[in-house]
């Protein structure tokens, strides 16, 4: 494979670039791989990936019933941060968002990591209380991140009103090395060093059974046929139910529609992600000058992809009192997606009752943000059998009482 | 937008009037149970990719729960029914079997 870089754009540019090869091969199934890993999203390749390069697991095959990263990981609004209260889920997040920070050059593929911080408002005195709590915890866990005053706040967002009646901001969490970056490329990027390792890359393959003999798993049968494994990866997000069944066990877990929304570009006017949990709503700015709006999940179980406009209408009401210049925006497109929420809100990163599968699932609301760090431990799991990272998500946690609580740690805006 | 005939008070209620509520006809366990039942009934979902048997509650209406049955592929609405009733209506199975011949569902008593 070619590397990407400036003298490559150059050399290109002087022959109409012609010379640009296809980032990742489709090649066809084999009959057997030692690894697949069902679901070609950010979650999935991330797992390849390091299964690839840190135990040097190449026979892998990652195959996808739609295209590749067309699930959440095309779908979500790209914030990446790691302030989260409970000790496990701070070490996932943070190994990710370290992950990120390199991960252009590592995966030699710009996935435009913006570290323009991320920043939690404070609206009520329970939140105030909440965020400081974190931001003490997050000292404890060599997180960086800090407490801000209302007047820091509008020294980092002139756009931010203050003074909202119903929703007056009393300060904020902010974590200064968070930031977004492009959703895509790291679907993109991952495939292509997937790929370049020998790795196989298969789209428009939808699993339709799990194969199973003597309570170990020996394969999957797919649109495409069957094909064998020694090892299996669910790493499907809103369909973990569906393919969990397949495999035989049943998952604390319930898939609903969560949605987004962007407006037409404006001119740049904030240059930090704002997250207002109270109303459930967030807002970044992209690249192009879109406001990119994120609001809250739907109550009940859906997997249509699409969810109730009665929701947008509260996150943007709730945005406008505390950012009135978006009133006059006109919103240019909205989406949604299928989020698998577990009983804590917290994900799943486990063995299965079937031998030799392994489940990647229960991300919720908040699953880009963790894909290098879910992968890194994913691999491991798959490959050594345990990890210090995944050890507490395991499936068991929920008959042993042991829960991840962070739905009240963040909110929803997970 | 969803609508949802509530049973209780004869009107067709908007989502925004109602409150959803999960899963329906869980079995429920008490004092005694063992762990692997009290995780069926406090964690573990059917999750179906289609017809799901779930409570409501016309929350801004008469205030009182129902039961749906209703397709989380389709948004389709196979029916409604009351609270009290044990295990979806012969008339609502039917349905759902009429749109998906063979479709599976669990034990409810």
């Amino acid at each position: 494979m070619r590397s990407y870089s400036a003298f490559a754009v150059a050399r290109e540019a002087a022959r109409y670039h012609m010379g640009w090869e296809r980032a990742w091969a489709s090649p066809e199934p084999k009959k057997k791989y030692e690894v697949i890993i069902i679901g070609a999203g950010g979650h999935g390749l991330a797992t390849a990936y390091y299964l690839g390069k840190n135990f040097g697991i190449t026979n892998v095959a990652v195959i996808e019933k739609g295209w590749l990263g067309g699930g959440n990981t095309g779908r979500n609004t790209t914030i990446i941060r790691s302030n989260y209260l409970q000790d496990p889920s701070a070490a996932i997040y943070e190994k990710a968002r370290s992950l990120y920070e390199t991960m252009s050059q590592d995966l030699n593929y710009n996935v435009m990591f913006s570290p323009r911080g991320v920043m939690m408002l404070a609206q009520t005195q329970h939140e105030i209380r909440g965020y400081q709590r974190t931001a003490h915890a997050n000292a404890l866990q060599g997180v960086t991140t800090e407490w801000i005053s209302p007047g820091r706040v509008k020294e980092l967002v002139p756009i931010i009103n203050l003074d909202g009646p119903r929703y007056p901001v009393l300060g904020a969490l902010w974590q200064a090395r968070a930031g977004t970056a492009r959703h895509d490329a790291v679907a993109w990027g991952y495939a292509r060093a997937c790929s370049d390792m020998g790795m196989h890359v298969i789209q428009k393959c939808e699993v339709t059974g799990v194969r199973q003999e003597g309570g170990k798993v020996t394969g999957v049968t797919t649109t495409r046929g069957d094909i064998g494994c020694d090892k299996l990866g669910i790493v499907v997000a809103g369909h973990s139910g569906h393919v969990a069944d397949m495999a035989g066990f049943r998952l604390p877990v319930e898939s609903v529609a969560l949605q987004a929304l962007v407006s037409e570009p404006i001119k740049p006017c904030m240059d930090v992600v704002v997250m207002a949990n109270t109303v459930h709503g967030y807002m970044s700015q992209s690249d192009k000058g879109e406001m990119v709006i994120g609001g809250g999940a739907d109550g009940y179980n859906n997997y249509t992809q699409r969810g109730s406009f009665h929701h947008i209408e509260e996150t943007v009401r709730a945005l406008v009192e505390t950012f009135p210049m978006i009133s006059r925006l006109k919103m240019l497109r909205q989406w949604g997606g299928i989020v698998d929420m577990t009983g804590d809100r917290s994900p799943i990163l486990s063995k299965t009752p079937l031998e030799g599968c392994f489940i990647n699932c229960g991300w919720g609301t908040g699953g880009f943000k963790a894909i290098p760090g879910s992968g890194w431990g994913m691999a491991e799991l798959m490959a050594k059998g345990q990890s210090p990272l995944t050890d507490a998500f395991s499936l068991d946690r929920f008959k042993e009482g042991r829960f991840i609580d962070e739905s009240v740690a963040a909110g929803v805006a997970h | 937008m969803l609508t949802l005939h509530c049973p209780n008070c004869g009107i067709q209620a908007d989502e925004t009037e109602l409150a959803p509520g999960g899963e329906a006809h869980l079995k429920r366990y008490g004092p005694g149970s063992s762990d692997d039942e009290f995780h069926s009934y406090l964690f573990t979902r059917e999750n179906p990719r289609g017809p799901h048997f779930e409570r409501w509650r016309h929350a801004a209406g008469c205030g009182k729960w129902f039961l749906a049955a209703r397709d989380t592929v389709t948004l389709e609405v196979y029916g409604t029914y009351p609270a009290q009733t044990l295990e979806p209506p012969q008339d609502i199975k039917d349905a759902i079997t009429a749109k998906h011949p063979g479709w599976q569902w669990r034990e409810f008593s």
